[in-house]
């Protein structure tokens, strides 16, 4: 099983999951640190997302928009608050509006993440600390546009590219 | 948007509520007993009429239900407002378990193509 635990503190508005995965630490830190992998995988299957700007570096700022199934984009912004290469990456995490501009009065999540060597295999704690439940709410509303289904068309999209690579 | 069968204001209302901490205090109190106004506020540095609005606010969240019971207000706190907020970590969780179900299936391509 790839997700080990996933904790709720619906007091503090914390959310912390570890999961792991069955390759090591540098690999895995790859999918954080090149823009084209993390764009295939942090939108949703109907909400690709398109990380135009990506400064991999303490301070540096990332834009990215996830397209819907109508077209309508959906942006946001990060600013990267820490980088231990290739175990720890801190961000910040925020909406922006359709000039790309940070829409601050949704305020911003503080997101931490950490990788650590299982003896090839590697554990990934993720945890993200929202200021309001707004702000969670505008966060989940992002996201989730897609429900359950869009897991299915993913697994779909995999096996047809393995086909053409095949 | 999101959040299953609410109105946007109700989802307004019941985030406005649960903003305050004193509010969060009381909600957190009245779930495990129910108590009357005048109990309350002697847990808070305030007056009565001002612990007596953020019941009010509470109240219109539907996160609390007040009856009279002689001359005094009894409070009592409703679960299912409570787990309406709760739902909006589940399905946060649940992007998240999308993600690394994703992130999963890149790591193993590479698998794959080795």
């Amino acid at each position: 099983m790839a997700i080990i635990s996933a904790d709720k503190d619906t007091q503090e508005l914390n959310f912390r999951i570890v999961a792991e995965f069955d390759a090591d630490v540098k690999r895995v830190w790859r999918i954080w640190e090149d823009p084209r992998q993390l764009e295939r995988w942090w939108g949703p299957p109907t909400w690709p997302a398109t990380f135009d700007t990506y400064d991999f570096a303490v301070g540096g700022r990332a834009e990215y928009y996830m397209t819907g199934p109508d077209g309508e984009k959906a942006h946001g912004w990060w600013v990267i608050t820490g980088i231990d290469a290739p175990t720890r990456l801190s961000f910040d995490d925020g909406f922006a509006n359709e000039n790309r501009e940070p829409m601050d009065e949704l305020g911003r999540t503080h997101a931490v993440v950490t990788l650590e060597d299982l003896g090839g295999r590697t554990r990934m704690t993720l945890v993200t600390g929202f200021e309001s439940l707004e702000q969670l709410d505008q966060m989940v509303g992002m996201g989730m546009e897609e429900g359950l289904k869009g897991a299915l068309g993913q697994v779909d999209a995999i096996l047809a590219e393995q086909g053409a690579a095949a | 948007m999101v959040v299953d069968q609410l109105h946007e204001d109700e989802v307004s209302r019941l985030f406005q509520a649960l903003a305050d901490a004193t509010r969060r205090d009381i909600v957190a109190r009245v779930l495990v007993a129910d108590s009357s106004v005048s109990r309350l506020a002697e847990q808070y540095a305030m007056s009565f009429a001002a612990v007596q609005k953020h019941v009010a606010v509470l109240e219109r969240a539907s996160l609390v239900t007040k009856e009279k019971r002689g001359r005094e207000q009894i409070v009592r706190g409703e679960v299912d407002g409570v787990q309406r907020a709760r739902r909006l970590l589940d399905d946060y969780e649940r992007i998240w378990r999308q993600r690394v179900d994703r992130i999963e299936d890149i790591l193993a391509e590479d698998e794959d193509r080795n």
